[in-house]
C-alpha cells in the first residue's frame, strides 16, 4: 500500500481493486482521463468536491482516500466515543488502539454503525406508528367495511321475513363490500410490507413519486431536451398505482419542465459549480425566482454533484410536500419536522431569503449550508389570503465554500431527536434514554 | 307517534343497514352524509335522536357535536357517536363534548337497537 500522504496512489489502488478503468472513472466524475492519470501518480493535488466524487464512484469514504484506512478507522472510533459521552473512552489513544488492535477496532466501528442503523430503524417504525395518516385511514376504511358487512349479514340472518328487493340489495352490498375489503386488505399488507429501513415504502402518492424520482437519481433527462416528451409519456403506464399519485407526478414534472427551460442543463451545471451553488447569484444571472433555483440545483444529475444535495418543500401548514434526502440530513417520513429548520423560518418570513449553517443533532454530526425561501403558492388572488410555499436546499459543507456564519443546531423531528435541552421540543424523544 | 332519527354517516352500505333495522323497529329514519351541512340538516329535520359518525367528509363529528351542545335548541338532543377508531382518546373526546353514548365499529345491530331505545326511553 502507498505510504501516508499519497492520495493519488490510494485512488489508483482502490480503482484497480474495484476493477474500474481509468477512463470510466474519469468520465463518471467529469474530468479527463489524462487529468485523472496525473492525480493517480500524485502529480496533481486533489481535495474537496472532486475527491468526494471519486470516493463516491469507488464506494469508499473520502477519508480513506485522503488519509488511508487507518485514519478512517480512528475517525469512526472517535465518533463512536463521542456518541456515548459518559463512557470515558481514552480518545487520545484511539490511534494507538487502532494500530495495535485493528480487529477489535474494526469490530467497534461495525457495532457503532449497527447501533446507528438500529436507531434509525426504530425511529422510522415509531414515526410510522405514531404519525402515519395513511395507515390510520386504511384501518378506518377496513373497520367501516367490516361494519357494513357485519350489519348487513346480521339483517339477512336475523330477519324472518324480508322483501325480495331488500334481500337482493343486501346480497349485492355484501358482495361489493367483500370486494372492497379484499382490495383494502391487499393494499394495507403491501403498505406494511414496504421496508421503512430502506425508505422504499410507496403507500402514499407522495411516496410513490419520491420512489420513482429516487430510482432516477432525482433527474429527468427527457425533460432536458429541446423538444421534450409529454409528462404522461415519461411516467409510463405502470409506474404509479393510483390516479392521485400520477396526477401529483405530472404536476411535479410540469414544474420541472419549466425550471429546465428557464435554466438549461449544460449552462446551469457549469454556472452552479462555478459559483459554488450560490442561489442568489444564479437567480440574478438567469432572471428566475430563488425557489426555482433551489429546485434546479437539487435536480441536477449526480455527475454534476447534485447526488449530495437535499431539498425539501413544505406548504403553508408546514407539511412536507416534497423530500429529497441527503446523507446526514434525515427527513421525517410522517408528521412534523424540527421547528428550528430554516425552512420554517422562511415560512414565517415570506419573500425573505434565509441562509444558515446548520448542524444535525445526530449520531454522525454533519454540517450543511442551507438556503430557504417562502414564495406565494400559485397566483395570489385579490380577495383571498396569501398562501405560501417554502423551499429549502441542503448543501453538505464539504462541497461548498462555507461562509462565516454561526452554527445552528437542529434536529429531524422531536420524536427521534436526541437533543436533551431544546426550547422548541413538543414531545419526548424515544431516543432520549438510548436504544 | 313514530320517533325520528337522523343518521349522519357517509358509508352508503352502513346507512342502508342501519336504516333498515331502525325502520323495522318503528323509527322514521332520515340520513345525511356530509359534515359541513349537518347542523342545518338537524335544524330542518328536528330529530328525536342523532346517530353521528366521527369521520365525515368536510367536517368532524366531534365539531358537529360541540355545535349541537352549544345551541340551546339541541343541547339536550340525544346523540349516539359512531367511530371506527375505538381509541381511548376518541372516547374521552366524545364524553367531554357531551355525547350521550359512544359506540365503536364494528357494532352489532342488536346493540344499536338497544342503545336507541335507551336513549329515547322506549
Amino acid at each position: 500500500m502507498p505510504p501516508r500522504g499519497l492520495t493519488g496512489s490510494r485512488i489508483r489502488d482502490r480503482r484497480l481493486l474495484a476493477g474500474v478503468k481509468q477512463s470510466a472513472l474519469a468520465r463518471t466524475v467529469g474530468i479527463s482521463a489524462a487529468y485523472l492519470n496525473l492525480i493517480e501518480h500524485n502529480r496533481r493535488r486533489i481535495g474537496g468536491k472532486l475527491l468526494g466524487d471519486i470516493a463516491e464512484a469507488l464506494h469508499v469514504e473520502p477519508a480513506i482516500l485522503a488519509d488511508g484506512a487507518e485514519a478512517e478507522l480512528v475517525t469512526r472510533i472517535n465518533e463512536a466515543a463521542a456518541s456515548q459521552p459518559g463512557t470515558a473512552a481514552e480518545t487520545d489513544r484511539a490511534e494507538e488502539f487502532a494500530g495495535r488492535f485493528p480487529g477489535w477496532a474494526g469490530l467497534l466501528r461495525r457495532q457503532a454503525r449497527r447501533i446507528g442503523d438500529l436507531e434509525r430503524t426504530v425511529a422510522s417504525l415509531s414515526d410510522r406508528m405514531a404519525h402515519d395518516p395513511h395507515l390510520a385511514a386504511s384501518l378506518h376504511d377496513l373497520l367501516s367495511t367490516v361494519t357494513a358487512i357485519n350489519a348487513t349479514a346480521s339483517i339477512l340472518v336475523d330477519t324472518d321475513e324480508i322483501e325480495a328487493e331488500w334481500r337482493d340489495r343486501f346480497h349485492r352490498n355484501i358482495h361489493e363490500d367483500s370486494q372492497r375489503l379484499a382490495d383494502s386488505s391487499r393494499a394495507l399488507v403491501a403498505y406494511l410490507d414496504s421496508s421503512p429501513e430502506a425508505d422504499s415504502g410507496t403507500g402514499s402518492p407522495q411516496e410513490e413519486l419520491e420512489a420513482w424520482l429516487k430510482a432516477r437519481d432525482f433527474h429527468v433527462p427527457e425533460l432536458e431536451r429541446a423538444l421534450p416528451a409529454s409528462e404522461a409519456s415519461i411516467l409510463g403506464s405502470d409506474a404509479f398505482v393510483s390516479a392521485s399519485s400520477r396526477d401529483l407526478a405530472q404536476r411535479f414534472l410540469a414544474r420541472y419542465r419549466a425550471d429546465a427551460k428557464a435554466m438549461p442543463l449544460a449552462d446551469f451545471s457549469e454556472d452552479a459549480a462555478r459559483v459554488q451553488y450560490d442561489p442568489g447569484v444564479l437567480a440574478a444571472d438567469y432572471g428566475v425566482d430563488l425557489a426555482a433555483v433551489l429546485r434546479r440545483i437539487a435536480m441536477l444529475p449526480t455527475q454534476a454533484g447534485a447526488g449530495h444535495i437535499g431539498l425539501v418543500v413544505c406548504d403553508g401548514s408546514g407539511t412536507l410536500t416534497f423530500r429529497k434526502q441527503v446523507d446526514g440530513f434525515p427527513l421525517p417520513r410522517f408528521g412534523a419536522a424540527c421547528p428550528l429548520w430554516p425552512l420554517y423560518q422562511a415560512l414565517s418570513r415570506p419573500l425573505q431569503p434565509i441562509r444558515a449553517l446548520v448542524e444535525l443533532a445526530e449520531r454522525d454530526v454533519m454540517r450543511f449550508l442551507v438556503y430557504a425561501i417562502a414564495l406565494p403558492a400559485g397566483v395570489p388572488g385579490f380577495d383571498a389570503p396569501p398562501v405560501y410555499e417554502a423551499t429549502m436546499l441542503m448543501l453538505p459543507v464539504d462541497r461548498v465554500a462555507v461562509p462565516d456564519l454561526p452554527v445552528q443546531r437542529i434536529g429531524t423531528s422531536c420524536r427521534i431527536c436526541p437533543q436533551a435541552e431544546c426550547r422548541t421540543r413538543r414531545e419526548p424523544s424515544i431516543l432520549a434514554g438510548g436504544v | 307517534m313514530r320517533k325520528r332519527v337522523l343518521l349522519i354517516e357517509d358509508e352508503p352500505n352502513i346507512i342502508q343497514a342501519i336504516s333498515f333495522i331502525l325502520s323495522r323497529d318503528g323509527w322514521t329514519v332520515d340520513t345525511h352524509a356530509d359534515g359541513q351541512s349537518a347542523m342545518a340538516e338537524v335544524a330542518r329535520r328536528t330529530p328525536d335522536v342523532v346517530i353521528l359518525d366521527v369521520m365525515l367528509p368536510n367536517r368532524s363529528g366531534f365539531d358537529i357535536l360541540q355545535d349541537l351542545r352549544a345551541d340551546p335548541a339541541t343541547e339536550k338532543l340525544p346523540v349516539l357517536m359512531l367511530t371506527a377508531r375505538g381509541q381511548k382518546r376518541d372516547r374521552e373526546l366524545a364524553e367531554r363534548y357531551g355525547a350521550s353514548r359512544f359506540m365503536t365499529k364494528p357494532f352489532s345491530n342488536a346493540e344499536v337497537l338497544e342503545t336507541m331505545r335507551q336513549l329515547t326511553g322506549t
